[in-house]
């Protein structure tokens, strides 16, 4: 007997226990055994990048991925993703709730998944024309209906916080241009930088340099913007398990800062009407 | 643009919106929340937090109509599917019903769709009050390829919301409404030329734009709109046995990748 449902996949076989149908004897991914060679023989990246697309990669490009989740590792406790990690932490919730915290707030469009997301679709539009770009930058829209995503309110790939690129960020994209290839968007992006930023008005952000390392290993703006989600997770998790074993005495508590203008003070039922006398 | 603005809210936040005031008071949109919404349905306390305005007893009941008309406990739609999923492996409660909320953004069914039918039928009005015809927006839009959400559904003909939510519309004095009547003349032409049929999301969103819903309070008063219909899928997967709602046998994964290779294989 068989079941009358059926899901497909051009990524995993299963082979089944004699003995069980419900339990495989054997995984394939895109055609190598997962248990007898991928897990012996592959690193992690390697196995990562053949999930994603679907052959044995490169040296260069497992290296590429292997240095880029490293840069995107931590992005520290300042980052708002990890910042809401730690808020669920402190309180001691469930590891899958800080988590889902920082994936949601690191899903957003400033530093988030979705903002990588848009880089990449820019880089399939621009490639390598900084007149494309310095357009597309100032009007990143697919066109002019409303969706679940706002607008976004700044360059893509920028941080409109920023005045010039921080040390780490540079020195980030110099290293992974150096493992880039050479005609390839890191790259270009390396020697543009300067221009962009002086058009945009702020500097580039990791996001940008995540975005060009994520084209330049041929992944498209679905994998890019899933990887990018999955990759900032370590800082995420140690953070939240990190503040809830600090304490909450020791955790930011924002009340006395927040000032609601127009305070209608204490609420004063309106006087009963008085008889007339 | 630089980083100068950001010392500003480094140490205070000045908000219109609320404060709590733990072990006094509480004030949502100026709005004492124990003593002066203290008698509000929760359902028209959402609509107050979103718009911050009372919106009205008859659009409030209309929309709490929106969410009582999604509640389908039915563990085949998707995000019921989840929850299900997160019962029958026994993760908890919020955690089940949170993922099938957050999954219900999507693109086949609920947010999107649902914003992008609102924004159509604006986009339509300013067209039309431009001196357009309706029928001409509907075709531009077409022949630039955009999906006409709200027509056509992916798994049924007909929509059993639809007569349920016009009569709701009616009985609110909310069935005469310029957006409502443009969703039935798009059906009308989509249907006689086409052959296409109406789901909820146009009457939804053609009524929330005679409420005066902007697209994103759309989208905030319907996350949670399916949430009643998933919490019985998660009970009836956790009630019986781990992993026993409808487990996936080997062969049911139909693999139509690359043969089988050596790792250690040039290619």
């Amino acid at each position: 007997m068989a079941s009358d449902y059926r899901y497909y996949s051009n990524i995993w076989l299963e082979e089944p226990e004699e003995s069980n149908p419900f339990a495989a004897r054997a995984s394939y991914c895109h055609g190598y055994d997962v248990s007898g060679q991928i897990i012996p023989q592959a690193s992690w990246f390697e196995y990562l990048l053949l999930m994603f697309k679907g052959d044995r990669p490169q040296a260069e490009e497992s290296r590429l991925l292997e240095k880029l989740a490293m840069v995107l590792a931590n992005p520290g406790p300042r980052e708002a993703s990890v910042r809401a990690a730690m808020n669920a932490g402190v309180a001691g919730t469930n590891h899958s709730s800080a988590l889902m915290a920082a994936l949601a707030v690191g899903a957003g469009q400033y530093g988030g998944a979705q903002e990588v997301s848009i880089c990449i679709r820019l880089w399939q539009e621009c490639g390598q024309s900084l007149e494309l770009w310095s357009t597309r930058l100032f009007s990143p829209e697919e066109d002019e209906r409303a969706d679940i995503w706002l607008p976004m309110e700044h360059a893509p790939g920028f941080d409109p916080n920023g005045d010039v690129i921080p040390a780490p960020v540079l020195q980030s994209l110099e290293f992974l241009a150096s493992l880039a290839p050479s005609n390839g968007s890191l790259a270009w992006l390396k020697q543009n930088r300067a221009t962009l930023e002086s058009r945009v008005g702020y500097p580039l952000a990791v996001s940008g340099i995540a975005a060009a390392a994520l084209v330049d290993l041929g992944l498209d703006q679905d994998q890019g913007s899933m990887l990018y989600l999955m990759l900032r997770l370590p800082g995420a998790a140690v953070h939240a398990l990190e503040q809830k074993q600090m304490g909450w005495k020791k955790f930011p508590y924002y009340g006395p800062a927040i000032e609601l203008a127009d305070d209608p003070g204490p609420f004063q039922p309106s006087a009963p009407e008085q008889d007339p006398k | 643009m630089s980083h100068k603005h950001l010392f500003d809210t480094e140490n205070h936040w000045v908000t219109r919106k609320g404060k709590a005031y733990l072990s006094d008071r509480v004030v949502m949109h100026n709005k004492d929340l124990h003593q002066e919404l203290g008698d509000y349905e929760w359902l028209h306390l959402y609509l107050y937090s979103i718009l911050g305005r009372n919106i009205g007893e008859n659009e409030a009941k209309l929309l709490n109509f929106y969410w009582v008309a999604t509640s389908y406990p039915d563990a085949s739609i998707w995000p019921n599917h989840v929850t299900a999923l997160a019962g029958s492996v026994r993760s908890t409660a919020s955690l089940a019903l949170m993922a099938g909320m957050s999954v219900s953004e999507a693109s086949m069914y609920g947010r999107r769709p649902e914003v992008r039918a609102l924004d159509f039928f604006y986009r339509a009005g300013r067209w039309c009050d431009d001196g357009g015809g309706l029928t001409e927006f509907v075709e531009r839009e077409k022949s630039a390829g955009r999906i006409l959400y709200g027509y056509g559904r992916p798994l049924a003909k007909t929509d059993e919301r639809i007569p349920y939510t016009i009569k709701k519309a009616e009985e609110c004095g909310l069935g005469e409404g310029r957006y409502l009547k443009m969703a039935l003349d798009v059906h009308a032409h989509l249907e006689a030329t086409y052959g296409y049929s109406m789901n909820v999301a146009a009457i939804d969103a053609a009524l929330a734009a005679d409420v005066g819903l902007t697209c994103q309070e759309y989208q905030l008063f319907m996350t949670p709109c399916f949430i009643a219909g998933m919490v019985p899928c998660y009970q009836d997967a956790r009630d019986q046995p781990e992993g026993s709602f409808f487990p996936v046998r080997c062969t049911s994964i139909v693999y139509e990748g690359k043969a089988k290779r050596d790792w250690n294989s040039a290619e």
